[in-house]
């Protein structure tokens, strides 16, 4: 495979955010200005080297970028097919790529000159990562989440109160992350004229999309670099989990007009998808709209969101960030899935040969790898992302276990 | 012309009591009558929720409705039944549906179907008009006027762009936030109402945060027509052991509303 193997330039999103058919914006009217005035002010920052220095500056020093491309020898021996590399997006501050654009948004709440932000969070990176620079940045910071949530993560709600945020529970609806992200619209819509919405993954109204895929980009842009350092060529698949997506899209991104690498997004398979519990609408779901833009989704005959089932919080969400549908329509990305199942199973594969303890939403992504290296040839090249540490699983994984932890 | 047209062309001095309740809560049984009886209490036109899991501009009470008419078994297809229903002694009276965009896209044929049943009007909340281009001209077709929001952060570029586009009547947002909120300055919205005149023609109708006779009366000195939904969401609520009870309230509560906006409507300026 050459290094020159590039296909036509993409060029996503078009007008009105977008992605082909998918994205645009399907708000309230009263955040429209707001979305304006943040699209507005992106396309400004995006090409402004001082800010991309001040942002660069941040990746480096304070979050610790760039993180390792690392290459798995005892698993790839393990699995005895494609040799595996991880990017290693667990071993940023905070412990996930979620601060990648965290960091980012921040900056621009601060241009925009709002003194608040807020956040919704699943599993509670997304909500970490925000508070911890709402923290270095001095701007008040409030985290929504899912009661249910609120329960399952306790670590990291009681990190986001140690940085200084208040963490407020929903409890409508399923009392997890889509409830979390309808609250946080909902007080957008309120404080809009102070306060900043950094959304957590590449969905929502369209400039979100967009800047947080961008913000995430760096995590591909990095591990392009790298592996051609390492190999001298690019890997034959890049893999990573999808829950909203901007882990995934962070990785594809700068693949996309590399024809011949192909993007491979892993979605939360719950107890399979034949039973319906799970969060796999990119696999199992509808066309339809929710939280401000056009995408797959799980829902009923009657438009309904349906509710969702994964192991990891972070994965437990009905919906998908537009990219991803276009990107599968248009067959540039195929969408697979892992059950909870085959995520343990691969959780506890990679503590075993590697002693790295991935977070659950990223053991997705180490399932497919488990499933697929051993079919293909050793000359194949996996790059994985693992998104995250799982130090904030613990208790939900000893649970399984029967283990109760003091 | 639809039933909105008709009934802002014949009202002459009248503003508009326009009353929201969500279809199929506090139970299915409680709809058909309850919208009888806000017409007895004096509501000119009635707004119908469309139950949604996901109500993202909503306040708790029409949160907490919403839910409540799931759990009822509420569809798009029993929330046109009950219009149907309604149709069958009242011919008059305007029906807007308002929801959200997801459970029009799940039924292809709404527009014919929500016609055959007697809507008049949709407010989709989550749908600003530059997405509109397909559902608008269908809805059209079929006598619907899509109805559109502007809020207190809309532009005035933006909103001549709305009006240019809207049909019926237009929806202003009365503040910056949910619905059933506790913010609302009228010496505000009031100001914003008369600019937006210079550009339309269409009646201006103001709703979210407006619960009392005291403040409807205050919003029709100034608008074409007051949206009260919250407060008799929750007043719904208090009944769902009793049918008649709920529909008594309600005719009560749209009385005493009814008397505050024609108070309003006697204290406004001519023209407004």
């Amino acid at each position: 495979m050459s290094v020159a193997s590039k296909g036509s330039n993409y060029a996503q999103p078009g007008d009105n955010g977008l992605f082909g058919e998918y994205g645009g914006r399907y708000v309230a009217e009263t955040l429209t200005h707001a979305l304006d005035q943040l699209a507005e002010l992106y396309e400004q920052v995006r090409n402004d080297p001082e800010f991309q220095q001040e942002l660069h500056e941040d990746l480096t020093d304070y979050v610790g970028r760039p993180t390792p491309l690392y290459f798995a020898k005892r698993l790839t021996a393990e699995l005895g097919g494609a040799k595996v590399y991880l990017k290693r997006e667990d071993l940023n501050h905070t412990g996930a790529h979620k601060i990648c654009n965290t960091i980012g948004q921040a900056l621009l709440a601060k241009r925009m000159g709002k003194p608040r932000v807020i956040a919704e969070t699943g599993a509670g990176q997304h909500g970490v990562a925000t508070a911890t620079v709402a923290a270095r940045l001095g701007l008040k910071c409030d985290v929504y989440m899912g009661a249910e949530d609120v329960e399952r993560q306790s670590l990291n709600v009681y990190r986001m109160k140690l940085l200084g945020a208040n963490v407020i529970p929903v409890h409508s609806g399923s009392k997890t992350l889509k409830d979390a992200l309808n609250e946080a619209m909902r007080d957008w819509v309120t404080n809009v004229d102070d306060t900043h919405y950094i959304i957590g993954t590449v969905a929502g109204p369209h400039p979100f999309p967009m800047l947080v895929r961008d913000f995430a980009s760096v995590i591909g842009s990095e591990a392009r670099s790298q592996i051609l350092a390492k190999e001298g060529r690019l890997p034959d698949v890049a893999v990573a989990c999808v829950g909203g997506g901007s882990n995934a899209m962070g990785l594809f991104y700068p693949f996309i007009d590399d024809i011949d690498v192909e993007l491979v997004g892993v979605e939360a398979g719950g107890r399979g998808l034949k039973t319906g519990a799970h969060a796999a609408p990119l696999n199992d779901g509808k066309v339809g709209v929710l939280h401000g833009n056009r995408t797959y989704l799980m829902a009923d005959d009657d438009g309904q969101i349906a509710q969702t089932h994964s192991i990891s919080a972070g994965l437990d969400y009905p919906g998908v960030g537009p990219e991803h549908s276009h990107l599968k329509d248009i067959g540039r990305a195929r969408y697979d899935s892992a059950t909870d199942e085959e995520t343990m199973a691969a959780f506890r594969v990679l503590n075993r040969t590697e002693g790295i303890l991935a977070a659950l939403e990223s053991s997705h992504a180490i399932a497919w790898v488990v499933k697929n290296a051993p079919t293909m040839d050793p000359d194949n090249i996996i790059l994985v992302n693992l998104s995250g540490r799982g130090d904030k699983d613990i208790n939900t994984i000893a649970k399984l276990d029967n283990i109760t932890l003091s | 012309m639809s039933r909105i047209s008709q009934y802002f062309a014949a009202r002459k001095g009248r503003k508009a009591l326009i009353s929201f309740l969500t279809a199929g809560d506090p139970t299915i049984e409680h709809t058909v009558p309850a919208l009888h009886a806000l017409v007895a209490g004096g509501v000119d036109i009635l707004e119908v929720g469309i139950p949604f899991s996901d109500p993202e501009a909503e306040g708790p009470a029409i949160q907490a409705s919403s839910e409540r008419a799931l759990h009822n078994g509420t569809t798009l297809v029993r929330v046109l039944k009950m219009i149907a229903e309604f149709r069958q002694t009242n011919a008059d009276t305007p029906i807007v549906l308002m929801g959200y965009l997801n459970s029009i896209l799940a039924m292809p044929d709404f527009p014919q179907r929500a016609q055959a049943a007697g809507v008049d009007g949709l407010i989709m909340v989550n749908l600003p008009p530059e997405s509109a281009a397909q559902l608008q001209p269908q809805l059209q077709a079929c006598d619907i006027d899509l109805i559109y929001l502007v809020a207190p952060t809309t532009t005035d570029e933006r909103a001549r762009f709305i009006l240019e586009n809207a049909a019926g009547f237009v929806y202003y947002v009365s503040l910056k936030g949910i619905t059933g909120a506790d913010n609302l300055d009228t010496q505000t919205v009031s100001s914003r109402l008369a600019e937006l005149r210079q550009h339309t023609d269409l009646p201006l109708c103001v709703g979210f945060g407006i619960k009392t006779p005291e403040t409807a009366e205050a919003v029709a000195t100034f608008a074409d027509g007051v949206v009260v939904g919250s407060a008799l969401v929750n007043l719904l609520a208090e009944h769902v052991d009793s049918v008649e009870a709920g529909a008594t309230a309600l005719t009560e509560s749209a009385l005493a509303l009814r008397e505050g906006v024609d108070r309003g409507a006697d204290r406004s300026s001519p023209g407004s």
